[in-house]
């Protein structure tokens, strides 16, 4: 017995070098691996004095700041001549006034900027959750079968190219009515990457694993949910972050094209108003949105990836 | 039962890119029940090949294998394998790892209770019992290796079949682990093969060493039959002249006997 504690005080020191061992799947897991360390690093104990704690946060909000100002200088000095495109403190008002009543409506034609930003989601959230149906399973079986595989990519690498807006035409002759099809182009731009990201996931399962699986004489049923899924889950996220990140551009340029409520019509109606201040504010909120869905679905990635690893 | 595990006229070729590779070729091999064989060679001399086709993982090109009067006709849970870096699924806890194999064998006739049952002593049988719901990566390297040996274990196999088990691990724990196999091994009557690299494991645990010749073209070089009285003990052992000799006699064919082919493939 005196021996199996010192193994298990091998136990103890070894995990650390062992952790990096333990995750044999490449590119994706790896990120979300670097950014938990670079946050270690960031946030201290607590037994840290206030001082020293304060130093930190403004050493990591520093430069960020500092860049946005520098950004922001620039189009001021760009600007205060005059022109036609407005300066910061204009665009400023602009936005104060704007965000006062985010949630009116004046007929359809005329709603607030917050039923706009809305509706742009809902468009993305209806055609995003359609890919994700369609794309996940039919990632799972082109990364099953090496024949499908073949038969497929072919037809997806000449379609995958295609700018999404050129599938609008086709939409609304299929479905007769703008809004379905602008939630058509989202569905066709976020699949490509769901299922080019969930075909690799599956092909890239270590081959351990499925001589695990293999050995042990599994059901495809308990392959797929205690061997495939678990070892996809971080390509799969990855293949929803690319999807989210794409539809978030190509709606505003459906939208421009069909019309109705939504973010990307909204900038064109502001175009068509001459209030540049507004398409100024549009930029601003199409990034910032953007910004949050991807950060959004960064950490829904750490805290699963974290559960299943 | 003399011959438990039969291996007739196999041979196994590989397609490349360069045409056609024989791994292996001529292996005739009897096992018996309860049986402790070890495979022995240089390192791409085809023994891992050779423990793949015993588990099913592969085919042969030629010949035929036959397990318990049974033709291997694919892996199976009869036939578990100890893989080479331990291959735990990193999402379940050593627990669940152990579990997944104990339900997939009896699970369609005994009850939750008694898989939990079964799967708890499988890991307290290799001491880990305090690290059960712990996850792969919390753990050392060596109780990695022991929740493989675990679960294969778990599944009551005919056959034991073991891909340099500890050839990771540090000398200190690979000999730890050793002295547990033998134990488990004496109180299970399991049947195993073993493929190594290590000359002094091979006597240590073997009723059996088989060498294999270097490859390409690989096949068994000599068959060694070790008559060491169990339970051994690695200490006494250690001046005991007929394991001095069985040792003598290991390194002779891997040194000299088969040295100079190593040399022209290299």
């Amino acid at each position: 017995m005196s021996a199996m504690t010192m193994n298990d005080a091998y136990g103890a020191e070894k995990p650390a070098e062992l952790a990096t061992h333990s995750q044999p799947v490449a590119t994706p897991v790896a990120e979300p691996a670097k950014e938990t360390k670079m946050e270690t690093t960031a946030t201290l104990p607590a037994g840290v004095p206030l001082v020293e704690r304060l130093g930190t946060f403004f050493r990591a909000a520093l430069p960020p700041v500092l860049g946005l100002l520098v950004l922001v200088g620039i189009w001021h000095v760009a600007t205060h001549k005059g022109g036609s495109i407005p300066g910061p403190a204009q665009v400023w008002d602009a936005a104060v006034a704007l965000f006062s009543d985010p949630f009116y409506r004046n007929g359809p034609n005329d709603q607030g900027i917050g039923w706009n930003v809305l509706s742009s989601l809902q468009r993305v959230a209806i055609g995003f959750g359609f890919a994700a149906l369609v794309g996940i399973p039919l990632g799972f079986i082109l990364g099953r079968s090496a024949f499908l595989s073949a038969m497929v990519n072919p037809i997806i690498s000449l379609l995958r190219p295609v700018s999404p807006l050129a599938w609008l035409p086709i939409g609304l002759l299929v479905f007769k009515k703008a809004d379905p099809a602008a939630t058509y182009t989202i569905f066709i731009c976020s699949i490509w990457p769901m299922i080019m990201n969930t075909a690799q996931g599956v092909q890239r399962v270590p081959q351990d694993y499925l001589n695990v699986a293999r050995v042990l004489a599994l059901s495809e049923w308990k392959i797929v949910t205690k061997i495939l899924f678990p070892a996809v889950l971080p390509y799969m996220l990855t293949g929803i972050r690319l999807s989210i990140g794409t539809a978030w551009l190509v709606i505003v340029a459906a939208e421009m094209l069909t019309g109705g409520v939504g973010i990307g019509f909204w900038v064109w109606d502001e175009w068509n108003n001459l209030k540049v201040e507004h398409i100024i504010i549009a930029i601003f909120v199409i990034g910032i949105v953007g910004l949050i869905l991807e950060q959004a679905l960064i950490l829904l990635a750490k805290k699963l990836t974290k559960e299943s690893s | 039962m003399e011959k438990f595990v039969q291996i007739e006229r196999v041979g196994q070729t590989f397609d490349t890119k360069k045409g056609k590779f024989v791994a292996l070729r001529d292996i005739h091999l009897n096992i018996a029940q309860g049986e402790f064989i070890a495979l022995i060679g240089h390192s791409g001399c085809g023994k891992s090949t050779l423990l793949n086709l015993i588990a099913g993982l592969t085919k042969p090109t030629t010949g035929v294998l036959l397990c318990d009067g049974r033709e291997i006709a694919g892996p199976g849970p009869e036939r578990a394998v100890v893989f080479q870096n331990h291959s735990l699924l990193p999402w379940l806890t050593c627990f669940e790892n152990i579990y997944l194999a104990v339900e997939r064998v009896f699970g369609s006739k005994e009850g939750k209770p008694k898989l939990r049952a079964r799967t708890q002593a499988a890991i307290e049988l290799v001491g880990l019992a305090h690290a059960a719901h712990k996850y792969p990566h919390e753990i050392s390297g060596g109780m990695k290796q022991r929740v493989g040996i675990a679960r294969a274990l778990s599944m009551e196999p005919k056959v034991l079949l073991m891909d340099e088990p500890f050839g990771a691990l540090d000398a200190l724990t690979r000999a730890k682990l050793q002295d547990e196999l033998m134990k488990i091994c004496e109180k299970t009557q399991a049947t195993v093969v073993m493929v190594t690299h290590d000359v002094d494991e091979a006597v240590l645990l073997s009723d059996q060493i088989v060498m294999m010749t270097n490859g390409p073209a690989a096949t068994i070089g000599e068959v060694l039959h070790v008559d060491l009285p169990r339970p051994r003990d690695r200490l006494t052992l250690a001046h005991d002249p007929a394991y001095i000799g069985y040792r003598a006699a290991v390194l002779e064919f891997l040194y000299e006997k088969q040295a100079h082919v190593e040399k022209e493939a290299a």
